[in-house]
């Protein structure tokens, strides 16, 4: 079922359910993401894509990667409230990460200049979770997850061990935002690589690193690369 | 055990219940849940030996019930016939219990309550002060009946109320009667439980599913426990009318593991109905199937919220989902499901059997029924109560609480758990519904009723509320794993000192970017407890910061200890208590603390007797 709606004063017809941030981009609305992919299910952790919706006079503020598109349903993409929001979400990420260089782009480009905020972190991750998403909608296996909760919350592989699971892809360091996993050659047997994001270990092969007879489809990877690379930052 | 199959059965087989029981025997009616904190399970293994050894089987039953409310003066015990309440019963109490008051009738005077007022002995339990401002509807089994027969739950009627809405009632008119009722949900949020079990029957699907919140997180609050431990039937009696009425075929109650109790009350419970027929396939001869599994959770304070829940209950990380559709129409496995509490499912027998009108007689105009709260903090009585909604929070902590320990002087009163608000003293007379506390700047929560005195220091109440929600949120979303952590930063700084210009509005803006942009309830609840304080002792903060005092005398950097040597009286307690040899003086004489040496334990504080250590 086809509805419009209203984004920005612009009017559109989309598919009832079309989450907004994707009806805005046929309009050629950017709304900006940390966690969002088009090849993922929405996971809204970031909040940096938050709009203002509307029903009638009264309005809230949504997330625009996952509010699905009603019939009526008017959209500010760029409100007051919703640049002060999202200032805040960066102003709060930069304090966690102040020496991410595409935190801080993001940062200045959304006009933060300084962080009020004193405690501040040297972590990379920013925990959007594209890398455990990916690994388990793109890539099937599921090598790492989340673990702990509350401000202890990290990316993990199961028990903090060396993943048995993971094929060596690579999808996690591509799709990371932040460039927190870094992928190493292995000084082990060739083939072997190694992601590294501080004790996160990955790397174990699940063809006994013999490539000839591998089945992972070399094809498949590569386009899975450039997918990822096409929407990145 | 026979399956009872149609109404006259099930009418019968509770005849045979009442019949067979003997009505001039006594019954010992002993706490075996909570008390169990204060030794109760050895007073029932002396009970029932001496009642063995001393041939009193056909004199006596001992019933090892649920919480009886009162855990202030735990092990509770009541005698019936005669109401005749024991307080803070040891296993050194039972020979003279049995041999006086089973045997004899005599009443034993040294373990009856003494009311602090009037300092008079109370005899019976109804007498009570705490007993007698409340009006135990719910939890009117919880402390009576044996948790673990279902014999006790039938014989005053239990599973009637099944019984009726089974066989004389539709579906409809059962989602009518519970929205006539005006019942709202009791785990916190208080949506019209009626509006949720309506809308869930009318989404599409076949599969549906009714689930109990037993996942009680709240640091302080166990009245769901108490229910789950002490009327496990009561919960499932509701969750089969609910299912029926909502077409639901399968039901789970998600409990934390750590309530051992009550997931073995649950599961004897479940199993019992089972085998009676009263839960499983064609239940009282209907054809209505309904199963119930219990799920046991880790104990993530984050597993309360619904979507957190049912990730949890699929066997996924428990952490809110980012949808914008209800639950109901896309709930557990994407199915629509009813997810209450376990306190609201409990409510719903009664309004089947009463009615809805009856039920809506009580409360105020928009919140109805009675409602559990645990009474705790620096109250006299604490423990259980239920009252009725629209009651004022002054009775409950006054007339039902007995005041403030010590007579100090009442400060404020955190209703709602830790995403809820602190209440001051001018409010205390507002009436108690969802409505009221909500517009106070608290929220009814759960139930939870913690009680602080001019000893308590609202900023630091506020960073423990922060930090608590800080390790306990899942940690998803920026706004509140990131602003929950900053606002813990900012108000660590006032407590040690370091406060500025500026803390109070910086916490102000966070407060409402987390409420407008976190992604579920927890985030968008969680700044409750720096906003309430902030509103309301707004003075303390700015004392905190620009005069660097607290003069509740909490946070270790901002205050002094002196003795006022009117008060002391030179008995060296504090002297020889001391770990740091911070304070000097001669025996009879007033003493002195070196504040240099002074590092504010508090230990001097606690100890005397005269209160003269005082805080500046």
């Amino acid at each position: 079922m086809m509805v419009t709606l209203t984004i920005d004063g612009q009017i559109i017809h989309v598919e009832r359910h079309t989450p907004i941030i994707e009806a805005a981009k046929q309009l050629g609305i950017s709304i900006p993401t940390l966690c969002h992919h088009e090849g993922l299910q929405p996971f809204g952790s970031c909040r940096l894509c938050i709009v203002e919706a509307f029903r009638g006079n009264r309005s809230k503020l949504v997330t625009s990667c996952n509010y699905p598109a009603e019939e009526g349903l008017t959209v500010l993409t760029a409100s007051d409230r919703v640049l002060e929001t999202r200032k805040m979400v960066m102003e709060l990420l930069l304090a966690r990460c102040p020496d991410v260089p595409g935190i801080r782009r993001l940062a200045e480009k959304m006009g933060v200049e300084a962080v009020g905020f004193k405690k501040k972190g040297d972590q990379w991750c920013i925990l959007c979770g594209l890398c455990v998403r990916a690994c388990e909608q793109m890539v099937g296996v599921s090598a790492i997850s989340f673990a702990s909760r509350g401000i202890e919350r990290e990316v993990k592989t199961p028990f903090g061990m060396e993943s048995d699971v993971c094929i060596g892809c690579g999808t996690c360091t591509y799709i990371c935002p932040t460039g927190c996993i870094e992928m190493t050659g292995d000084p082990g047997p060739p083939g072997h690589r190694v992601m590294d994001m501080g004790d996160l270990a990955l790397g174990s092969c699940s063809n006994n690193h013999d490539c000839e007879t591998c089945d992972i489809d070399q094809g498949f990877l590569d386009k899975m690369k450039r997918a990822i690379e096409s929407v990145r930052l | 055990m026979e399956k009872i199959k149609s109404s006259s059965q099930l009418e019968h087989y509770r005849e045979s219940i009442v019949h067979k029981r003997d009505v001039g025997k006594k019954v010992i009616r002993l706490c075996n849940t909570g008390c169990r904190g204060r030794g109760s399970s050895k007073v029932a293994e002396a009970l029932e030996n001496q009642v063995r050894e001393a041939n009193l089987d056909d004199k006596v039953t001992i019933k090892k019930t649920g919480c009886h409310g009162f855990c202030q003066i735990g092990s509770v015990m009541v005698i019936e016939p005669g109401n005749i309440l024991y307080q803070k019963v040891k296993p050194k109490d039972v020979p003279e219990i049995l041999s006086e008051t089973i045997v004899k009738g005599e009443v034993l005077d040294r373990l009856l309550y003494r009311d602090p007022k009037s300092g008079e002995k109370i005899r019976r339990e109804a007498d009570i002060p705490f007993y007698q401002h409340q009006s135990k509807t719910v939890s009117h089994n919880t402390g009576k009946i044996d948790p673990t027969d279902i014999e006790d739950y039938l014989a005053p009627g239990g599973y009637g109320a099944l019984d009726k809405a089974l066989t004389t009632m539709k579906p409809m008119g059962i989602i009518e009667t519970v929205e006539a009722s005006g019942l709202r949900g009791r785990g916190g949020g208080g949506f019209p439980a009626g509006r949720k079990w309506r809308s869930c029957r009318e989404a599409p699907g076949i599969i549906k599913y009714v689930i109990a919140n037993g996942d009680e997180g709240d640091p302080g609050a166990f009245m769901d426990r108490s229910l789950m431990e002490g009327d496990p039937h009561s919960i499932i009696e509701g969750m089969i009318i609910g299912a029926y009425a909502i077409g639901a075929h399968e039901g789970f109650v998600y409990v934390r593991d750590e309530y051992p109790i009550a997931v073995e009350h649950l599961s004897k419970a479940i199993k019992q109905a089972e085998s009676l027929g009263l839960l499983g396939e064609d239940i009282l001869g209907t054809g209505f199937d309904f199963t119930i599994r219990i799920i046991t959770g880790a104990g993530a304070f984050v597993c309360g919220e619904s979507t957190a829940l049912m990730n949890s209950l699929e066997g996924r990380v428990g952490e809110p989902r980012a949808k914008y559709v209800h639950t109901v129409e896309s709930g557990l496995w994407d199915r629509p499901s009813t997810l209450n509490n376990v306190e609201t499912w409990a409510n719903v027998p009664l309004i089947i059997n009463r009615g809805a009108q009856w039920y809506a007689d009580t409360g105020t105009d928009t919140s109805k029924g009675t409602k559990i709260f645990s009474l705790v903090g620096k109250v006299r009585n604490t423990g259980l109560v239920e009252v009725p909604m629209g009651i004022n929070l002054s009775e409950i902590i006054f007339d039902i609480g007995g005041g403030i320990k010590r007579d100090k002087k009442f400060k404020a009163v955190q209703t709602g758990g830790p995403s809820g608000g602190c209440i001051p003293m001018n409010k205390i007379d507002m009436p108690v519904d969802y409505d009221s506390l909500k517009q106070l700047g608290a929220i009814m929560g759960s139930g939870g009723m913690i009680v602080m005195d001019e000893n308590n220091c609202m900023v630091d109440t506020a960073k423990y509320f922060i930090n608590f929600l800080m390790y306990e949120s899942c940690g998803k979303c920026v706004p509140c794993r990131e602003g929950l952590k900053q606002m813990h930063e900012i108000l660590s700084n006032i407590c040690e000192g370091h406060g500025q210009e500026g803390d109070l509005e910086l916490l102000q803006k966070l407060a409402s970017f987390m409420v407008d942009a976190s992604l579920c309830a927890l985030g968008g609840t969680a700044p409750n407890p720096v906003l309430s304080t902030i509103s309301y002792f707004r003075d303390e903060y700015e004392a905190h910061i620009f005069d660097k005092k607290c003069r509740a005398g909490v946070c270790r950097n901002l205050f002094d200890y002196y003795i006022d040597e009117k008060l002391c009286n030179g008995c060296t307690l504090c002297r020889v208590k001391c770990p740091e040899e911070a304070i000097s003086g001669e025996k009879k004489k007033p003493h002195v603390i070196d504040e240099e040496k002074c590092i504010r334990c508090g230990i001097c504080f606690s100890l005397c007797k005269k209160e003269a250590v005082l805080v500046k």
